[in-house]
């Protein structure tokens, strides 16, 4: 286990240590910051000069009952540790990221959210309750009738606020692990709002993936996937998912993923569905977490590491925000191998720091190759503030104080829940002078 | 199946039940630690269990291993498996300096381990079929001066395994002795891994694996077997010029 970002960037100097039980004290440190699986993409799940206090030992389950659903666990028992239990049972995540490599500590601490956003909202709205344990070894119980100040601020807290020892989430009936997948092709930007907007009221799961080659009219042309759970019960239940099958053992060389690759490996990824609409039965594991097949994916990008890009800005007006970020992109020279787009629903967040909002997600993936970067970073930060949208904190490595705190102007109420002995590379870099 | 487990709060155990839970067999799980054990036994019981037990109880008071035993069997009828998995990696330096923290080590890790193996031999013996099985370590195969105090307990269990083995080949209970190398846990936290250290998952399997087909012993991951003949294989003269 390396205690880095996902990303890989920044790189910094902290110490480790453990919490083996539940039942054990606050560490003796300094500082700390709590660490899950390290899926968060920046620094919000670093701690540079410091402790990080990995999670990595508290993985069991305390209780699961398949009449209702209701599993508690520890705070670091991974999505798919869960799965492996509950989906035999006919049961599934809430609201599950991309990837099940994240820990539940992880998934409440960046209030994640899924495909299922329009419908289901985020991770937060599922915890019925979690316990707290603070520097000052108080261990408190959140929810949403108890220390609700605290439980608020701790859902997209970033690890802030203390210490998530276990938590208690409602899952999802299902009755099949597969669903009724669809893929359909889309050829512009105006295309996919309008096909998002019909599948949101149709299906459970929605995404599109944008092909981020092509400029023009073609700009916004991808591939838009929709999916709702199969009803019927002929496959079996205890199908479980796979085991990574590949791992990248190694960094890829810093050179390997660059322009021309990307922008060929975008035309290829839009090509490989020819049909202008498929419709499959798709176990769960592939149809959530394609990625996951390949161990440290972020390898690829080499020892530079990569940096994401994820916003939310409104609905009205977001789709010419989007045509202009991509713009902005394709004129920087650089280019992104994983372009998302969703929309988000109104389902209101719990968390007071939590990142969505009703609108336009688009996430990107770059290459860290410096200056360049840094320069477009900035730019799509001022289209995002302009458009009165925000950037998520758990993909960030870059925001300025003043793009934080106008993207997150309730900092300052949030502040007061921090726990004293608690900080991150994150916090202390976004709240610099301010 | 019912399957007893001492040590059960350790890293090694806590991979194994956690596979047996999910085939969903009855555990006894005895450790020290109350609310390690309540936390092992809860996560048992949510991954399938179909029941667990728990028993605080201190292993070195050997004095108290039949009763606990006993009590074992009254509570659930009849056991299938035991296993033995409790141990401490204690601080080699301190036990060259002062006997008294060696002596302590090799109560621990053999002594009480003998006595507990003596009751559930003589159990089984009577009973005429079942499983022990028992950690003991590639550290036992042969003496060094970096750990030949906990080397020489593991040692003397793998000596006393065999011993059993031999004694019980007429019935049909099987003695496995688990040789497992490098495993990082909580035990092993003050070293630096490489890459021959395994993750209790992996050694947990190869446990399951080894009782199932009823192997006598059992290294784990399997190269420590090629490693440990040629550990074992050194001349002494050389052997006393390693660094090892």
């Amino acid at each position: 286990m390396t205690y880095q970002s996902w990303g890989q960037y920044p790189s910094v100097k902290q110490d480790v240590t453990h919490l083996y039980w539940r039942t054990d004290a606050f560490p003796d440190a300094q500082s700390i910051l709590p660490f899950g699986q390290g899926r968060s993409y920046g620094d919000v799940n670093l701690n540079d000069g410091g402790t990080i206090v990995s999670t990595a030992h508290l993985n069991h389950l305390i209780s699961f009952d398949p009449s209702t659903g209701i599993l508690s666990c520890e705070a670091g028992v991974t999505l798919g540790d869960i799965l492996k239990v509950i989906v035999p049972q006919g049961w599934f995540i809430p609201v599950s990221p991309g990837t099940k490599f994240v820990s539940v500590g992880g998934a409440i601490a960046n209030d994640v959210h899924g495909k299922n956003h329009h419908r289901a909202g985020t991770f937060g709205r599922y915890v019925q309750e979690f316990e707290l344990l603070r520097s000052d070894n108080s261990r408190t119980t959140c929810s949403p009738t108890q220390n609700t100040d605290l439980f608020s601020a701790t859902i997209g807290g970033l690890g802030l606020t203390g210490v998530i020892t276990r938590a208690t989430i409602q899952l999802k009936k299902i009755h099949s692990p597969y669903l009724n997948a669809e893929t359909l092709k889309i050829g512009s930007l105006d295309e996919f709002w309008q096909v998002s907007l019909e599948s949101d009221k149709t299906h459970e799961y929605t995404v599109g993936w944008i092909d981020t080659s092509v400029r023009g009219k073609k700009l916004g042309r991808g591939l838009f996937m929709r999916a709702n759970w199969a009803e019927d019960t002929t496959r079996d239940i205890t199908d479980t998912y796979r085991e990574p099958r590949i791992t990248m053992p190694i960094n890829a060389p810093n050179w390997m993923i660059n322009v021309p690759v990307i922008k060929a490996f975008n035309v290829a990824y839009y090509h490989k569905q020819i049909t202008k609409h498929t419709t499959t039965q798709q176990h769960y594991d592939p149809f959530f977490y394609p990625l996951d097949i390949v161990q440290y994916w972020n390898r690829f990008y080499g020892s530079r590491g990569f940096q994401s890009y994820q916003c939310v800005v409104p609905v009205e007006g977001g789709l010419e925000v989007i045509r202009t970020m991509l713009d902005t992109i394709h004129r920087s020279g650089l280019a992104s191998p994983l372009t998302v787009l969703k929309l988000f629903g109104d389902i209101p967040s719990p968390g007071i720091m939590s990142f969505p909002a009703p609108g336009v997600n688009l996430l990107l993936d770059f290459p860290n190759v410096g200056r360049k970067l840094t320069d477009l970073l900035l730019e799509l930060d001022r289209i995002t503030a302009e458009a009165n949208g925000k950037v998520n904190p758990a993909k960030d490595a870059h925001l300025t104080p003043e793009y934080f705190a106008q993207f997150y102007p309730q900092y300052k109420e949030f502040s007061q829940y921090i726990d004293p002995r608690i900080s991150s590379s994150f916090w202390r870099r976004v709240t610099k002078n301010l | 199946m019912t399957i007893i487990i001492f040590g059960a709060a350790s890293a090694i155990a806590q991979a194994t039940i956690r596979l047996w839970a999910k085939q969903g067999h009855d555990l006894y799980l005895v450790d020290r630690n109350e609310d390690s054990l309540k936390i092992v036994a809860d996560d048992a019981i949510a991954r399938g269990a179909h029941s667990a037990h728990t028993t605080v109880a201190d292993l070195t008071h050997t004095d108290n291993h039949p009763a606990l035993l006993n009590e074992a069997i009254e509570t659930t009828g009849s056991i299938d498996i035991a296993f033995i998995a409790y141990g401490t990696l204690g601080d080699q330096k301190a036990g060259e300096e002062r006997f008294a923290v060696a002596q302590q080590e090799l109560l621990t890790n053999c002594v009480s381990v003998l006595s507990l193996l003596t009751e559930l031999a003589n159990y089984f013996e009577k009973k005429g079929s079942g499983t022990i099985a028992a950690i003991s370590s590639v550290a036992g195969d042969r003496g060094r001066k970096s750990n030949y105090i906990y080397g020489t307990a593991k040692g003397a269990l793998t000596i006393f395994l065999q011993g059993l083995r031999h004694r019980l080949a007429h019935t049909d209970v099987h003695v496995l002795t688990i040789k497992p190398g490098f495993v990082d846990t909580p035990m092993t936290k003050e070293f630096k891994k490489g890459l021959l250290w395994a993750k209790p998952d992996q050694i947990a399997q190869g446990i399951i694996r080894a009782i199932d087909k009823k192997k006598r012993t059992v290294y784990l991951p399997f190269f420590w077997k090629y490693i440990m003949c040629i550990i074992r294989a050194i001349p002494e003269p050389i052997f006393l010029k390693l660094p090892l």
